[in-house]
């Protein structure tokens, strides 16, 4: 991730030369040198990095790598709301594999992130190469696809159930219009889940697009008169230049993109609750209930756990891809 | 479309500036699609609620109901969740900022023993799932006595390994002879990061500062674990909860849903640079 040229502060080079020279005087001119030549002084180059990250360190132990600890310990209890445990070995594993309400809903994450991280790349690609060319309003045109990212998943929510309410939605009044039976949106098992991953492209194909045209932007027209010279179509351009040199691109906007729709609640849990039934239920949803509605924490952090070795592996396995990839290339 | 290497210097020949404008007119009805349902939030919100529950829709409400926003802001305690609202995320902004730009600088510019062991692990966080902790943290929250506080919204989420990333990049290109300089005419280590690193960082800064306030502003999940009464609900808490079991007040809530993006919006408008810098540069939003 760290080796990225070309995406990172374009302008960062002269914007720190510029603010370099203005800060020049005062910072030379005054202070003369220490008298103390005391232990602190002669040591502090050391210690002081210790103490610049201490802050950020204990804030990501306190509430980051001791929870992710405690929640294999308190996936072995009984643990219920108001404190009470009690050591009950792998039982709240067990449970997990004969519920399949847990199942369920394993699953309906797994749907709603293949039907949000594909969609929403070819789209913010396909944005993406329309907007990289010289057209008029480009800069409005991209604000307009971006924009959208900056609204909480709250409000996405609110207006997609609006947008498509059963009974006064314009989605169903514009498809009436074009001979569509009413579809009950929100209220069918069939329609909840694509409802809810067609709103979520709302907030993410402009997230894609962002990041496909800085990685547009980093390719060499060279590449591209070359091809042409050797008289390569619009297609063949973008088979063979455009698509090899945005590799690292893709890659990052799909882990990232798995990420995001892998932790999916707000957008579920205000838009459809994970009904109806429990045909659009996610993971963090179901472990949500489970801790602060049915008081069952032990079970809850199990299943923690378990998503959180399902992410390892991915990961794992998602890196050896993309290592294999480049030696092979 | 056979590009021959003659023809590309011949400005835009009529075969490409067709496609041009197809092109454009397929990138501006994707635009309106996308602008929709945001002028379908304020043209419910101006909507009377007879207009909105009639199978008659309207793209424009027949009556201007200006008195929606304040009747729908009066009808919720807005006020209140507005000032839990603005002083969560200016809280986390001040801390988030602050601790980020120390890690970030000290990743980049010391060399100490353990660094790499350190950085790769707080980067690991980005692994870790809300699933795993969002449980343990509020057990860990509510021993703290922070249950319904400012801090246990805050706090959970101050670290970022975004922040660290993308000021540890922004930091590398601080040239060391700078700080060296510094060093020999005998200024301490912090006095160096106020008065040398910190008027650098600006442009590192703006982004951490914007996209703080914007996760924090738009926060669910943790703020509806960590805030349990009503009186210290966010503003999106308290949006969800104006969806009434008995049925909606849809204009009342397109107005409330709309004014809570407005602050956000203002943000975009304003710096929309350091919004694209910060996703390309890092991947993150």
């Amino acid at each position: 991730m760290a080796e990225r040229p070309g995406l990172g502060f374009s302008s960062r080079e002269s914007g720190v030369e510029t603010a370099l020279r203005q800060n020049e005087q005062p910072t030379r001119s005054n202070r003369p040198p220490q008298k103390q030549a005391g232990w602190w002084s002669r040591h502090q180059k050391r210690i002081i990095p210790y103490i610049f990250i201490t802050p950020n360190l204990l804030v990501f132990a306190v509430f980051m790598f001791i929870p992710l600890l405690f929640a294999f310990y308190v996936s072995f209890h009984q643990w219920s709301l108001i404190g009470t445990s009690q050591f009950n070995g792998f039982s709240n594993y067990s449970e997990m594999v004969h519920d399949h309400q847990f199942w369920q809903s394993l699953r309906n994450t797994v749907v709603y992130t293949i039907g949000t991280v594909p969609t929403s790349m070819v789209l913010g690609l396909a944005v993406a190469l329309l907007l990289n060319r010289k057209l008029p309003a480009r800069g409005l045109l991209r604000s307009i696809y971006f924009m959208p990212v900056v609204i909480s998943g709250v409000v996405v929510a609110l207006v997609g159930e609006w947008l498509f309410n059963d009974n006064y939605g314009i989605v169903d009044e514009v498809l009436g219009r074009f001979g569509v039976g009413t579809i009950h949106w929100l209220s069918s098992s069939t329609w909840a889940m694509p409802t809810l991953i067609i709103m979520t492209l709302w907030i993410r194909v402009g997230f894609c697009m962002v990041i496909y045209l800085a990685g547009l932007q980093s390719i060499s027209s060279m590449y591209y008169d070359a091809a042409k010279v050797d008289g390569a179509t619009v297609w063949g351009q973008f088979r063979h230049v455009t698509w090899p040199l945005l590799k690292p691109t893709t890659f990052l906007i799909l882990i990232i993109n798995v990420i995001f729709s892998f932790k999916v609640f707000d957008i579920v849990y205000v838009m459809t609750g994970g009904g109806p039934g429990f045909s659009t239920t996610v993971l963090v949803q179901y472990i949500y209930e489970q801790a602060f509605q049915n008081s069952d924490l032990g079970y809850a952090c199990a299943m923690g756990v378990v998503v959180y070795l399902l992410i390892l592996i991915f990961t794992v396995v998602q890196w050896r891809i993309s290592r294999q990839g480049e030696s092979t290339y | 479309m056979n590009m021959t290497g003659a023809k590309r210097f011949s400005k835009a020949s009529g075969a490409s500036r067709a496609s041009d404008t197809i092109r454009w007119i397929v990138a501006a009805i994707g635009a309106l699609v996308m602008l929709f349902p945001l002028y379908w939030m304020f043209a419910t919100a101006l909507k009377s609620k007879g207009e909105v529950f009639s199978r008659q829709i309207h793209l424009w409400p027949t009556q201007w109901e200006w008195s929606n926003f304040s009747k729908a802001w009066n009808s919720m305690p807005f006020t209140h969740w507005y000032i839990n609202s603005f002083a969560i995320a200016i809280i986390a902004v001040i801390i988030t900022v602050f601790i980020n730009l120390l890690a970030g600088y000290t990743f980049a510019k010391y060399k100490f023993w353990g660094r790499d062991i350190i950085f790769f692990a707080m980067l690991s966080t980005l692994m870790i799932p809300i699933q795993a902790i969002i449980v343990p943290e509020f057990l860990i929250i509510s021993k703290l006595g922070w249950v319904d506080s400012y801090w246990g919204v805050v706090f959970p989420r101050a670290a970022e390994a975004f922040g660290i990333f993308m000021v540890r990049q922004f930091m590398m290109s601080i040239p060391d002879d700078l700080i060296e300089a510094a060093r020999l005419d005998g200024a301490s280590e912090f006095t160096i990061f106020r008065k040398i690193i910190l008027p650098l960082s600006k442009p590192a800064i703006a982004v951490l500062v914007i996209f703080t306030f914007m996760w924090r502003w738009n926060d669910f999940e943790w703020p509806i674990v960590a805030l349990q009464s009503q009186h210290a609900y966010t503003v999106p808490l308290g949006l969800n909860l104006m969806q009434g079991p008995y049925g909606t007040n849809w204009p009342y809530l397109m107005a409330m849903a709309l004014v809570s993006i407005i602050p956000i919006l203002i943000i975009f408008v304003l710096f929309q640079r350091y919004f694209v810098q910060g996703i390309a540069s890092t991947g993150l939003k």
